[in-house]
């Protein structure tokens, strides 16, 4: 029998506010544990939240950016449980009436765009952590840090219209670039900042009902996002070949035995008593408030997207590779811009740049070549001042060398744009490794009979009719010419020259 | 001159213009604490130190705040940086807050000097204070009887001249029950008129801090003080506080009074009705309209009242868990710490009130229950809002009977109707103050209570000094606790 896979995915998102969200305490990661709390964060008898208006203000950027509607009127709520790293004993979080609602979110499927539902979206806070490794008395104790404690995170509840695993990634790699767009979370999974879970269920291909789900936790990369997804999925489906019944219930994905694991039961399940916060009135977003954050909006992804095939006549691929980043696609339309280029701009950018980034693990924002030095380098390929060999292999390493550097100049500690780019000035960088493309045909007329007398026999044997060495020769010329020569134009010549030693 | 007779304005006044030093008021009141609270016992934590220092302190200063060498007791859930906050509570008993409550700060800044921490019911929870975990208090008037509760020990504290005025917190009663019970005055202000901020919480929505002393004039002074704005208290009200002994003494208003009907008061204490009755005559004797009101919606007020808050003390007091502070019983599995430090850390009363709310709001109830009580509060506000549309107060007996005996009372049930005439003003956060309106003829006190519009403090202060003035009970008050000696020596 076939199954369809049906997944809706939940998304907590690490706010980038300077504080927390409810207290003044630094959000700051990786600090020493417990120095970056207070009386609110820690729950200490007596203390009280206040709401942080910058992550409100986040939060309204999100649900403009996912077209949800927001309620000018929402309400914080508790959510209670016992941990030893949740300080009062409940998380204050959003339940009856959220910040925003019935949003959604667009992914590719096979060339065509859907749309996923996005059913709520909540401020709540963070939990602090709790160390149940690397110390040396780790085996009888587990230390807590508060310092996360009271993070502001945006929790984004999709409906399950995902269908695959592949659609799961692509949604949480669309929602990412939106978030590192919006400038509201930096989307590290790593570290945290982005965190996933996934309700997961199979059905019979073209039923309408919903099978029994199970919710998946802990899917802290792409890569085990989508390894625990098509291994929960296909668990299911085997569980119901061999008529077993799927129970509900949490699981977590476990990385080194690569297969998800029961957690809790249904029975199990908390009761979290949500309730309405009573140390926090009704959070009031006005419309002037929304009119203005939506002013301030940034172009969104897929905006960029659809602009850049319009725009610049660029392939959905490369479009989409470019606008992965908000860094990456300024730095492409600056270059594009510069260089009058669009379609090298972006080779350059898809190969030269990205493998750079890629082989230091860097990101787009410290790339260190300026736009202007790469558009100008460009420029000299398109006026055939150089070869694009010389230029992808030669200059452009250099450059990226040369714009490391520290300034010369002792009177301006911090170089300036017009000094990095002075510094790797792509002609001066051709000069001085003497990589300047021989333009000069009695040069290119000289080289050709040299490459001719020192290498009669193929000559001779071209001579005879076989014309296939002429590629032999003309990779001498260009040898000969430490590629500085253009093989467009040594073709001809060298093959005037041949034809010159036939008639003789 | 007997310092600790002083009123809290008189002595103030004394000490601002230099004629007497602050340090001879505290050390005063340290030596009739040293005489009486061995029998009264309103005190869990004295600061005699901190008192003397601050005393000495605010004596060499010339500039002096509007509270210099004022006297004044906190209750203990109110946090003290670097004095012991109790809440009353074993899982609280040595816990020292790192920070002081708004209000304490607030008060310190004019110059105010703390003298103590007092006993309370357990979080708050009671109306006896019988619910400490440490020792009950007794009332100065008769040692045999409660000082009512939850602030019972600081209502005792002022009434046994322990203090000049004393911090309570008032959920459905806390402040004005005791301040009925020991015959002093007691304000529960506006929700959100003070800020919370360092309040332990009990019932977020309903809690509110109030002062307790002698006279409605001290009580002005006070919320004078602590009143007002805080931004680390989001339910706290953005509205400017007025100086409310301005004009205290000249209220000219013909205003219109509303008094309860015959109804409302069936199953009460004949000598309770009986005074309430005369301060009726007395009142339409002074020339105000009196208006007869009935509140219906009063016959819910009290289950809705032991929804909503036992709700809201279950997710309040879940911190206390024995994880980062406060009392942590050994187990091996977390989950075992965590009921062994609640069993032995918490009273039986406070977690009665925890199972109620956890009950209450537990997924397939909380529609019954919390959701339904919340209605029932709005209705409750809103009966309020149209009776205070015909009248400009609301007058009824603070308590349905005088001071009860220790012990007395083993039904939870029979506690609760404590809070009968005074839960309606907490769940609909509008002010109440209970002053002094007679004495039982076992020479008990007993409290009438004054309620007004949300954040019209300034006129209620004004029409309770002029019954207070009228009422005359000022001039028994003192040498009450010689009285509750006498007694106990005999």
């Amino acid at each position: 029998m076939k199954y369809e896979t049906i997944i809706g995915l939940e998304i907590h998102a690490q706010l980038l506010t300077r504080t927390k969200l409810f207290c003044r305490c630094s959000t700051e990661f990786g600090r020493t544990p417990n120095t970056l709390t207070c009386p609110v964060c820690l729950g200490l008898p007596g203390s009280l939240p206040v709401i942080n208006r910058e992550a409100v203000r986040m939060a309204i950027k999100l649900a403009l950016a996912l077209e949800a509607r927001i309620n000018f009127k929402s309400i914080f709520s508790r959510k209670n449980y016992f941990y030893p790293d949740l300080p009062k004993g409940y998380q204050i979080t959003q339940y009856h009436l959220p910040v925003a609602e019935n949003g959604r979110l667009l992914i590719d499927v096979n060339g065509s765009r859907k749309a996923i539902g996005i059913e709520r979206i909540n401020l709540e806070e963070d939990a602090g952590k709790s160390l149940h490794e690397g110390f040396p008395d780790s085996a009888e104790k587990t230390y807590l840090d508060f310092n996360r404690c009271g993070v502001p995170l945006l929790e984004i509840v999709g409906r399950p219209d995902l269908r695959s695993p592949e659609e799961a990634v692509e949604f949480v790699q669309n929602l990412r670039t939106i978030l590192q767009y919006l400038e509201i979370c930096d989307g590290n999974m790593e570290e945290g900042s982005l965190r996933c879970d996934a309700n997961l269920s199979v059905r019979p291909a073209g039923s309408t009902e919903f099978g029994t789900k199970t919710e998946v936790k802990n899917l802290n990369s792409f890569r085990f996002l989508a390894r625990a997804l098509e291994y929960e999925a296909s668990r299911q489906v085997e569980a119901l070949e061999r008529g077993e019944k799927i129970i509900q219930e949490t699981r977590g994905w476990d990385a080194s035995a690569n297969r998800t694991v029961p957690q809790r039961s249904k029975e199990e399940a908390h009761d979290y008593r949500y309730f309405p916060e009573p140390d926090l009135p009704p959070l009031i977003i006005s419309e002037d408030w929304v009119r203005e954050v939506s002013a301030g909006l940034p172009e969104l992804p897929q905006a960029k997207i659809d602009r850049f095939i319009r725009d610049y006549q660029l392939p959905v691929y490369d479009a989409r590779i470019l606008t992965g980043s908000r860094a990456l696609a300024d730095y492409f339309e600056k270059v594009a811009g510069l260089s009058g280029s669009p379609k090298q701009a972006s080779n350059w950018i898809m190969r030269e740049v990205l493998q750079y980034l890629k082989e230091k693990n860097l990101s787009p924002e410290n790339f260190p070549l300026p736009a202007e030095s790469l558009a100008e380098l460009i420029k000299m390929v398109e006026n055939q001042e150089i070869t694009i060999t010389m230029a992808k292999e030669k200059v452009f390493p250099e450059m990226v060398r040369r714009s490391l550097e520290e300034p010369k100049s002792a009177e301006v500690p911090v170089p300036t744009l017009e000094l990095k780019v002075a510094a790797c000035d792509p002609r001066v960088i051709t000069e001085e490794l003497g990589l300047k493309k021989i333009g000069d045909e009695q040069a290119l007329q000289n080289i050709i009979e040299e490459v001719l007398e020192k290498n009669p026999g193929p000559v001779k044997q071209y001579l005879e009719g076989k014309v296939q060495v002429l590629g032999f020769l003309l990779g001498q010329v260009m040898k000969a010419s430490k590629g500085q020569a253009d093989p467009q134009r040594v073709q001809p010549l060298l093959r005037q020259a041949l034809d010159k030693l036939a008639k003789k | 001159m007997k310092y600790i007779e002083l009123g809290l304005r008189e002595a103030v006044d004394l000490v601002r213009n230099g004629q007497v030093k602050a340090t001879e008021i505290v050390e005063s009141y340290l030596s009739h604490i040293e005489a009486v609270d061995p029998e009264i016992k309103a005190y869990l934590t004295l600061a005699a130190e901190r008192a003397l220092s601050r005393a000495r302190e605010i004596d060499a200063r010339k500039d002096k705040g509007r509270l210099a060498g004022a006297v004044v007791a906190i209750k203990d859930n109110i946090v003290t940086r670097g004095l012991r906050t109790t809440c009353g509570s074993r899982i609280l008993q040595n816990f020292v807050p790192p920070y002081d409550a708004t209000v304490v700060e607030r008060l310190e800044a004019e110059d105010a000097i703390i003298i103590g921490k007092t006993n309370m019911d357990e979080f708050a929870m009671g109306s006896s204070t019988e619910n400490s975990a440490f020792f009950p208090t007794r009332n100065p008037w008769d040692l045999e009887r409660v000082p009512g509760g939850s602030s019972g020990g600081s209502a005792a504290a002022v009434a046994g001249l322990e203090a000049m005025a004393a911090l309570g917190s008032d959920t459905g009663g806390s402040v004005r029950q005791p301040a009925a019970f020991c015959g002093i005055v007691g304000l529960k202000p506006t929700y959100g008129r003070v800020s919370r901020y360092g309040l332990v919480a009990f019932a977020s929505s309903l809690d509110q801090i109030g002062p307790l002393a002698r006279s409605v004039e001290d009580c002005a002074l006070i919320t004078s003080v602590i009143a007002g704005f805080d931004r680390r208290d989001s339910t706290c009200a953005d509205r400017p506080v007025p100086d409310y002994l301005d004009g205290l003494d000249n209220f000219q208003e013909k205003v219109r009074v509303g008094f309860l009907g015959e109804n409302s008061l069936k199953g009460i204490n004949p000598e309770v009705a009986a005074s309430y009755l005369r301060v009726g005559e007395l009142v339409a004797g002074l020339g105000f309209e009196v208006v007869r009101m009935d509140f219906p919606s009063w016959e819910v007020a009290l289950p809705c009242y032991y929804i909503i808050a036992p709700s809201e003390a279950s997710s309040n007091l879940a911190r206390y868990d024995g994880v980062r502070y406060g009392l942590r019983a050994e187990a091996v599995e977390l989950a075992d710490m965590y009921v062994r430090t609640r069993t032995q850390g918490f009273g039986s009363e406070v977690k009665r009130r925890i199972l109620l709310g956890t009950f209450a709001l537990s997924s397939g109830y909380y529609d019954a229950y919390y959701a339904r009580a919340a209605r029932a509060r709005q209705a409750i506000t809103a009966e309020l809002q149209v009776a205070f549309r015909r009248v400009d107060f609301i007058l009824t007996p603070t308590t349905p009977e005088p001071a009860f005996k220790l012990g007395e009372k083993q039904d939870p049930i029979a506690m609760y109707l404590q809070d009968y005439f005074t839960v309606a003003a907490s769940l609909a956060g509008v002010p109440g103050i209970s002053i002094p309106c007679g004495l039982a003829r076992d020479g008990l006190p007993l409290g009438l209570q004054v309620l007004s519009e949300p954040f019209a403090e300034n006129r209620l202060f004004k029409f309770a000094f002029l019954l207070e003035n009228n009422i005359k009970f000022k001039n028994n008050m003192y040498g009450i606790n010689t009285r509750g000696r006498r007694k106990n020596e005999n």
